[in-house]
């Protein structure tokens, strides 16, 4: 199940926030917030599509660029609002 | 004892040709940025201190001197001219804060070009509508961008050169160029472009309520006005290890984050990462940074965090903190004097003015909240917006003024002259802002004069994000208006009316918004959608945007039978 919601994070990562022809391997550590591969900006859009997938609310004050600095501490910041 | 000291001496005796002789600006007949940012540095016998401090995400450092700033910035000259790039070509800057964008920013000035720094996060549409309108011959990237500039280089004839700085072994195509600067031949001297004060020097561009976005044209005499803003409100000192938090693809990262810091032989440390308070606080205590120019976006995420984080590092190091981009709240600075034991002093300037023109300044009282006053030599004023004549009342709200005539306002912008005629009314250059003065001098801003939205510092233009809107198969209508945000002062929202057969629903409104973060950019991106059956519209069928921004910021309406008929 982890693994299933770890890899379809990633995928969406590499399909919204990649370029097309970018050869960028993305792992469930690789730095996402801090690499500059999602921007402040950005990370609204990940965050709704966290929110519409999971089905759950996340507040502003979690919603931090270290929350949201790679897959990981996605799932673990997930965890809190939903059983994975 | 502050660089400007008393600021009513200064504003009193100040004239640009001081400034100008203080910089050595045009002996020898140099009055190139290139030159006087590193050669000149190296002449005055700083060759070997710090010019650039870099720090990558993943905490590599590389260290720059000013005698490898002028190298390296002659290898990049070097190279344009074999390419065959002649003085007054555009070249583009696309790439991210790495260090050959800081050393190709002075290679393109010193073999003659006028250099075009365009923010890396910019999408296709974004990116081709811009070099469309420079004709841009050259643009420099990296292989992270390379794809979305080989998808619309076909629309770009004029587009002669991609040239990659980070190739390494990867197979290019017709018309593109590896280039390496750390591999490159050492040059120490070449033969810098021999320009005028008045050539064409950087190209940013900026956006406006209708039509495209404008390049604004600057010339190579703005160093004066950068280099004396930088001593005397960035208060910048020989020993000062700076951090400009701004990307050069904007005009505060090349007039503070290249120009004002170099013109002045200053250290200074660029942090390519995204924003966390955790990092930021490491980068400040690792590299002593000493004065710190930022936005209020960074500072409120920063006051978000709260003040633990600032508990965790030792911070001492800082003596002068500056803030630039859209007002900064009072709130931000009371507790930026709570949280770094220093105010974080508001500065107002824009793409077209290229340097400070509204400041606080060091040792000056400061009323939080304010702009503060007008720099010396700088004649500022509030207007009446129907007159054009000072308001001449204090706290009488009306449009800021500036008289034209200081180094470093633009020139042009480039091919739209009757967009450029329409900034100056009765004798005074129209910034756009609104603002009131108070009975001592101080400045204190209101607001935009026009439907741009200022998002976290940057101008987004609604003309541009509704272009593009319609360009989704689904969208009819559209009208973008900024909305209040407690941390970026505005984000985008904006309102879509559906083509029949198109349903509205999470789904798609998320697809709506993707789909312009990457045709345009990721600030473009509206943050919210709301989807309507129809807009509100004028008699002659112009989307009354004005009526929907009023509503976002809980404004009066009033009487809609003017905005009717405009």
């Amino acid at each position: 199940m982890a693994e299933d919601i770890k890899k379809m994070i990633i995928e969406y990562v590499k399909k919204e926030y990649l370029d097309e022809d970018s050869d960028q391997v993305v792992t469930e550590d690789t730095k996402l917030i801090s690499s500059g591969i999602v921007d402040s900006f950005s990370m609204v859009s990940l965050k709704m599509f966290l929110e519409k997938k999971f089905q759950i609310k996340i507040p502003d004050e979690k919603a931090t660029p270290e929350a949201f600095d790679s897959v990981t501490s996605i799932i673990h910041l997930l965890s809190e609002f939903t059983p994975l | 004892m502050s660089n400007i000291g008393s600021y009513e001496a200064r504003f009193r005796d100040f004239d640009w040709k001081m400034a100008a002789e203080e910089l050595g600006y045009g002996k020898d007949g140099n009055f190139n940025i290139g030159y006087f940012c590193s050669d000149r540095i190296c002449e005055l016998g700083s060759g070997e201190k710090p010019a650039l401090i870099w720090e990558g995400f993943t905490g590599e450092v590389k260290r720059y001197t000013f005698n490898d700033l002028r190298n390296c910035s002659n290898s990049f000259a070097t190279m344009l001219r074999d390419a065959g790039l002649e003085p007054g070509d555009r070249i583009c800057l696309f790439m991210d804060r790495i260090p050959e964008l800081y050393m190709a920013f002075l290679g393109v000035l010193k073999m003659g070009g006028i250099v075009q720094p365009l923010f890396s996060a910019f999408g296709e549409d974004a990116l081709a509508m811009r070099l469309e309108d420079a004709k841009t011959k050259a643009i420099l990237t990296t292989r992270k961008h390379l794809g979305e500039v080989r998808r619309i280089r076909a629309s770009l004839p004029e587009l002669a050169w991609v040239i990659v700085v980070d190739a390494g072994g990867r197979a290019l195509e017709k018309g593109e160029i590896a280039f390496s600067m750390e591999s490159a031949p050492i040059q120490k001297k070449i033969d810098i472009a021999r320009v005028g004060p008045e050539s064409p020097s950087v190209l940013h561009y900026t956006s406006g309520t209708t039509g495209k976005p404008k390049g604004a044209l600057h010339v190579h005499s703005s160093i004066i006005a950068q280099a004396v803003t930088a001593q005397w409100v960035l208060d910048l000192r020989p020993d000062d290890i700076y951090w400009c938090t701004a990307d050069p693809g904007w005009v505060t990262g090349t007039s503070y984050g290249i120009i004002g810091a170099w013109a002045n032989g200053i250290t200074q440390v660029v942090l390519d990462a995204g924003f966390s308070a955790h990092k930021w606080y490491a980068f400040i205590e690792k590299h002593k940074v000493t004065v710190w120019y930022s936005a209020p976006t960074a500072i409120r995420l920063l006051m978000k965090e709260g003040l633990e984080p600032v508990g965790k590092h030792t911070l001492s190091s800082l003596r002068h903190l500056v803030s630039v981009g859209e007002p900064l709240n009072a709130e931000a600075v009371i507790w930026s004097e709570k949280a770094y034991g220093l105010p974080f002093h508001d500065s107002f300037w824009q793409t077209e003015t290229g340097s400070i023109v509204i400041s606080n300044y060091p040792g000056m009282k400061i009323k939080p909240g304010s702009m503060g006053k007008p720099f010396p030599g700088i004649t500022a004023t509030v207007l009446n917006p129907k007159t054009y004549e000072p308001v001449g009342t204090a706290g009488t709200i009306g449009l800021i003024g500036l008289k034209p005539g200081w180094p470093s306002m633009f020139r042009s912008y480039w091919s739209s002259q009757e967009a450029y005629d329409k900034k100056f009314q009765n004798g005074w250059y129209i910034c756009g802002d609104r603002a009131s003065i108070d009975n001592e001098g101080y400045y204190w801003f209101v607001g935009r004069d026009d439907d741009v939205i200022n998002t976290a510092g940057h101008l987004v233009g609604p003309f541009e994000i509704e272009s593009a809107l319609l360009e989704h198969p689904s969208v009819a209508e559209s009208a973008a208006v900024g909305k209040p945000d407690p941390i970026n002062m505005e984000v985008v929202k904006a309102f879509i009316a559906l083509k029949p057969g198109y349903e509205k629903s999470d789904d798609l409104g998320m697809e709506i918004m993707n789909y312009i973060r990457k045709r345009l950019s990721p600030l473009a991106m509206p943050q919210e959608i709301e989807f309507v059956d129809t807009l509100p519209k004028t008699r002659s069928g112009k989307i009354m945007r004005r009526l929907l921004r009023a509503k976002e910021w809980g404004e009066e309406i009033g009487d809609i039978s003017t905005l009717e008929n405009d």
